[in-house]
């Protein structure tokens, strides 16, 4: 085979992913539009309750009524900005305590179970205490959205620090490194990368924790705006929210996603 | 003349739940300056062990290290520990993995960090310091890895077998830049391994230690003859074989105890 030949084959190969990936893509439109199609049609001919279902039609409109009037870029960005302040203190929480764990070893072996238990208990359940404790504001809200994920963090980054290789501690320490050294030279970028995916991980909780929150306490946010429809039976309104939260939580998760690869890239 | 280093009559335990393991058992030897001794034995006779108490990163159950007459403990700035694979961190690039030693020190001198990427140059590394270590091939990274160790200016050096991860080939080059950056520093070595010809091909004194609990069994001495050449001349000489050949029968004799 000579070099034009190796080419054509070359062009082919390119060719074939290409129209794979094109296949792929046309697949993923027809589920999403005959979704809303069967959604819309089975909603106006009453195969389903459309008090109970609604239907794309109603929640377009209701989309763009909300979004005139204002309301609903104020409660997007109230939720938004609770959300993303959960998951941040969260995850630097739970870092913070990581280090401490690692730090102090023997108080690490004392505190283990309390760690199961915190992390296995439902944190949503300890909502109305911090409602209590911390006023029924968005305080109370983000704090339900970082201690979502704050347990499970520390376990996870602590795990990550214990295991880092013990020789690059040992080739720290021939060089009379101190603790902060070891740690700030060694464990810490040693462990970038879980902590990194657990970011991953904490966004989809913080979500959780937030929109539970909101359920509880607030007048503003998307959960906020789930009750409220539920209470005067606007199922149209309920939806709306539900769509509004899958998309944003989506775009958060891509969003940490493409800071995960473009940190990562150095770190093997 | 005072040697450099003494080690003096080191016994070292490890306990487990289960067991007592007796590691090391009055091991006593003394280094002079410039001196490069290979520490041979079967796998398991506590080699690493008793670097690690050389280094002072492990407290002896028994015994005393002295390095100039001092006691040597983590706070000891003149013991360089080089081991068994490079351990270059991965985040960091070339030079920055050789100037670490300098930095956990605070050594901001001109004349220690132009030491350093002197050293880097003479390792043939110039050209990727800026590249990370995963860039570079295995004695690439050993290499890095030496200058890392040399950087600080220590004035004792362990190796920890840093060429048993090496093809045969690469070994044999790194082995011979080693013995020569030695001489040229003039700095005191010592080698752990339990590869024969190696040891004889690059130190001065050989010392056979025993498995379990590792002490010493023999002292060999190198021929001068030996000692002068580069440590890939070395294999060929003439005295080689005879050499070898002793000791394989010794280890043979401790291995069957």
């Amino acid at each position: 085979m000579n070099q034009y030949e190796h080419e054509k084959l070359h062009q082919q190969h390119i060719k074939r992913m290409k129209s794979e990936k094109r296949m792929v893509i046309f697949y993923q439109t027809i589920i999403f539009l005959c979704f809303f199609i069967i959604w819309e049609m089975a909603s106006s001919l009453k195969w389903i309750d459309p008090l109970l279902f609604s239907s794309p039609q109603k929640i377009i409109l209701l989309f763009i009524e909300k979004l005139q009037d204002g309301s609903l870029l104020s409660h997007i960005s109230v939720t938004l900005f609770e959300t993303v302040m959960g998951f941040i203190l969260g995850t630097l929480l739970g870092t913070w305590l990581a280090a401490f764990l690692w730090w102090f070893p023997k108080m690490a072996k004392i505190l283990d179970p309390y760690l199961v238990i915190l992390n296995a208990m439902p944190k949503v359940a300890l909502g109305p205490i911090l409602i209590v404790a911390l006023g029924p504001g968005f305080t109370s809200i983000i704090a339900m959205g970082a201690i979502i994920s704050v347990i499970i963090t520390t376990i996870v980054v602590y795990t990550a620090f214990k295991d880092v290789d013990s020789n690059y501690v040992k080739v720290l320490q021939t060089f009379q490194a101190t603790k902060w050294q070891v740690f700030k030279e060694a464990i810490l970028p040693s462990s970038f990368s879980t902590i990194i995916s657990t970011l991953k991980v904490n966004v989809g909780l913080s979500w959780v924790g937030v929109i539970v929150g909101e359920f509880l306490v607030s007048s503003k946010g998307l959960g906020y705006m789930i009750i409220y429809g539920f209470q005067v039976f606007n199922f149209t309104l309920v939806l709306l929210s539900l769509l509004v939260i899958a998309i944003l939580a989506t775009l958060m998760y891509q969003l940490v996603d493409f800071l995960e690869k473009k940190l990562i890239r150095n770190l093997e | 003349m005072s040697p450099l280093l003494s080690i003096k009559e080191i016994s070292h335990v490890y306990f487990t739940k289960e067991s007592i393991f007796h590691a090391l058992q009055d091991v006593s030897f003394s280094v002079k300056e410039g001196e490069f001794v290979s520490i041979l034995g079967p796998s398991g006779c506590g080699k690493t062990t008793l670097l690690s108490i050389i280094s002072g990163l492990v407290t002896p159950t028994q015994g005393t290290v002295l390095i100039n007459e001092s006691e040597v403990c983590s706070k000891h700035s003149s013991i360089g520990y080089m081991l068994q694979q490079d351990y270059l961190f991965p985040w960091k690039t070339i030079k920055q993995n050789v100037l670490l030693g300098l930095n956990i020190l605070h050594d901001k001198r001109k004349e220690s960090i132009n030491n350093a990427l002197n050293l880097l140059n003479e390792m043939g590394l110039s050209k990727v310091e800026d590249a990370y270590p995963r860039q570079l091939s295995g004695g690439m990274r050993q290499r890095a890895a030496l200058a890392r160790t040399l950087a600080t200016n220590p004035s004792v050096l362990l190796l920890d077998e840093p060429f048993s991860a090496l093809d045969y080939q690469t070994k044999l080059k790194l082995e011979n830049l080693v013995v020569k950056t030695l001489k040229e520093y003039d700095k005191t070595a010592i080698l752990v391994t339990h590869d024969i010809e190696e040891s004889i091909a690059m130190s001065d004194r050989i010392i056979l230690l025993s498995k379990q609990p590792g002490r010493i069994a023999k002292n060999f001495t190198v021929p001068q003859e030996l000692k002068t050449l580069t440590p890939f001349q070395a294999r060929r000489h003439p005295l080689f074989p005879s050499l070898f050949h002793s000791i394989w029968k010794e280890l043979e004799a401790l291995e069957s105890v």
